[in-house]
């Protein structure tokens, strides 16, 4: 587009904006006196800045653009071409890991229970991925399983004593139970369908233990849940969180881990094969509802897990932590963080959690800077942050002659 | 000898509409055998009701894979229809864009491997030791088909006649001893078409394979076919050797329209 045109729209724009913000920015009465204040200024302000946004918005967009038409070879995203580098890769690793091992020692507590929040937040991350990014079912009730595994510690403690290292591992079974049993009659939906189902279940889930007082104590919650004991040893409250912290590191290794070896698996593939086309899939012999099943109940796993983390952190839980805001939560970070991508989740859940945090300085405009930063990241990374990389298989070319080239002789 | 499929006056309704009305056909073993018909004959529906996407109406699926005993078809899902060993490709192409090429082919490998969700996570030596033959046959299946210089290819990059023979590659790697290839040469240039034909014969002399066609190329379908079947508004309407279509009054009434009397 030419510099003048471009001018043009952004002006247009500009001028627009200024229209549209009038009411809000410009005039402004003043009730004790009963007059009105027009604000001129502002307006000017607001037509420059959008002006300027405008074209910046513009250029970006553009290149953008023709970054899509190059090569496709190319578009490998930075951190896995270092990753892939072996000089690189060890000790990349080996500051990061440096980096989260002194962490808590570092700052201050307040940050280490931030950072806490958000590696849960990796872990509910990287299983919602399975269910949406890998398998590609729409789950909207993801944050009824975090419930479950929540109030499966909270409960269990309460009335039969069960410690942390005695409800993890059940809670990663309930959440699996849970996860087939609510998947079972929902997953020969697909699409929005899916999607509406999966809501309604994680709002039942929650309005189930807001109203089943004695059950779940209802909207007044559970509260003195215990912190995660080391050997029988109970920290002090600073500590146990600094414990906590290396527990949620350790969980989220694990998680990363596993999740990486099923992706790469017999089973990961068929999740993508559904994904990808579903009929394709079925007609490659691959049972469409046992694998959309296990996608279903192995996500419900990790988010379950993350569930015990949570109560045991906040020794205190209601149905208000488990809202269909906490799903969309999860789903932005797997969305914005790179649908498919592990590397991507955790970048996503780290920004996506972190960010709010550190905006609290510029409070009242939070959520509108964490807004504008989801729009921008979906305008120009539409793939999320860091976008999935399929594994590359090496090959020794073959010694043996070949035969296709009896057969057909004009290619090889 | 049992005929490798034996399909028995299917029938398939949608509605008030007959798609596929009381087609029988056999198909023996090691034939390329065709199938063709003007657009909306119901070909493609033919082949859904045989691979288990459509539930028939009326009739039967019988085959006799080599070596093994006689068994119906009908009712079963797409999944176990291919673990019988019938393997199809599609007229649009149905590639997993999100997969590389050869990932394509493993998921083709996918109802021939054991391994479940406990053996994926702890990755015992059984595992890897399958895997590893996995993606070898896999790699194999591509040298054969000529697809292996694209092997880490994502599949979506691929040339137009590359991404059919890659539906070919994945088709081959669930061991079938039925292939059914919906319209293959579709969209294909003169050399691609050559190339096809090629590796069709291929298959059926080194594979062991048979095969069933549907195509609209009749030069590629005369020249390639041992036996054609021709429908027309859901009713066979003949079948023959090739000499035998290209002479038959009603085949060439179906293609090419009979003179109206009243004009």
């Amino acid at each position: 587009m030419p510099i003048k045109q471009q001018l043009k729209q952004s002006l247009i724009i500009a001028f627009w904006f200024m229209i549209l913000t009038f009411p809000i920015m410009v005039i402004k009465v003043n009730t004790i006196q009963n007059i009105i204040v027009f604000r001129w200024f502002n307006l000017l302000w607001v037509g420059i800045l959008t002006f300027v946004a405008s074209l910046v918005w513009n250029y970006f967009l553009r290149r953008t653009e023709d970054g899509k038409k190059k090569d496709f070879e190319d578009d490998t995203p930075l951190i896995h071409r270092l990753l892939q580098n072996d000089r690189f890769r060890r000790p990349f690793l080996g500051l990061l890991a440096a980096f989260f091992i002194a962490y808590p020692f570092i700052f201050p507590m307040y940050h280490t229970s931030i950072m806490i929040s958000a590696l849960v937040y990796v872990m509910l991350g990287l299983g919602l991925n399975i269910v949406v990014g890998l398998a590609g079912l729409l789950d909207l009730g993801y944050v009824a399983f975090y419930a479950v595994g929540a109030y499966a510690y909270a409960l269990l403690n309460l009335h039969f004593g069960l410690s942390f290292w005695m409800v993890l591992p059940l809670s990663a079974l309930l959440g699996t139970l849970f996860g087939v049993l609510l998947g079972y009659p929902v997953l020969r939906l697909r699409g929005d369908y899916l999607a509406i189902v999966t809501l309604g279940f994680g709002e039942i889930i929650r309005i189930v233990l807001e109203n089943w007082d004695e059950f779940s104590n209802g909207p007044r919650g559970i509260a003195d849940i215990p912190a995660p004991t080391f050997f029988g040893h109970q920290f002090n409250q600073d500590n146990t969180m600094i414990y906590i912290y290396f527990i949620v590191i350790a969980l989220v290794l694990m998680t990363i881990f596993f999740v990486n070896r099923l992706e790469n698996s017999k089973i990961g593939r068929a999740w993508i094969a559904l994904r990808d086309d579903e009929i394709a899939c079925q007609a490659m012999g691959i049972d469409k509802f046992k694998t959309k099943l296990t996608a279903f109940a192995l996500g419900a796993t990790w988010a379950a897990m993350g569930g015990v983390i949570f109560a045991a952190k906040t020794s205190y839980i209601n149905p208000m932590s488990f809202t269909i805001w906490e799903s969309i939560t999860i789903l932005c970070v797997v969305v914005i963080g790179g649908m498919g991508s592990a590397i991507g989740v955790i970048a996503g859940a780290l920004v996506l959690i972190l960010l709010p945090e550190y905006l609290r300085a510029v409070a009242e405009y939070r959520m509108l800077v964490f807004g504008a930063l989801q729009v921008i990241v979906m305008v120009f990374k539409p793939d999320g942050l860091i976008k999935s990389v399929r594994k590359v298989y090496t090959f020794k070319t073959s010694q043996e002659p070949q035969q296709e080239k009896i057969a057909h002789g004009t290619h090889t | 000898m049992e005929p490798i499929l034996d399909v028995k006056n299917l029938t398939m309704k949608f509605g008030g509409l007959k798609a596929l009305d009381d087609v029988s056909i056999a198909i023996e073993k090691g034939q390329i055998a065709a199938l063709i018909g003007p657009n909306g004959a119901g070909k493609t529906t033919f082949f859904n009701c045989i691979t288990g996407i459509y539930d028939p109406t009326i009739g039967n699926v019988e085959i006799t894979p080599p070596g093994k005993n006689t068994q119906s078809l009908r009712g079963l899902k797409p999944n176990y229809v291919t673990e019988r060993g019938i393997a199809r490709t599609f007229q649009n192409i149905r590639l997993f864009h999100g997969m590389t090429v050869l990932e394509n082919v493993l998921i083709g490998r996918h109802c021939r491997l054991s391994s479940g969700i406990i053996k994926a996570m702890l990755k015992p030596p059984s595992q890897k030791e399958e895997e590893k033959q996995a993606v070898y046959d896999s790699y194999k299946i591509l040298e054969k088909i000529g697809l292996a210089k694209y092997v880490n290819e994502m599949a979506v990059n691929l040339p137009y006649g590359a991404q059919r023979r890659l539906e070919i590659a994945r088709a081959m790697a669930t061991d079938p001893f039925l292939l059914l290839l919906d319209e293959p040469a579709a969209g294909m240039n003169p050399q691609e078409t050559k190339e096809l034909d090629d590796l069709i014969l291929w298959l059926r002399d080194n594979e062991n394979l048979t095969i069933l066609l549907i195509e609209h190329d009749m030069k590629l379908v005369m020249s390639l076919s041992d036996w054609i079947h021709v429908v027309d508004y859901g009713k066979k309407i003949a079948e023959g050797t090739p000499a035998e279509i290209k002479a038959n009054p009603d085949v060439i009434k179906a293609y090419l329209g009979e003179e109206s009397d009243d004009a």
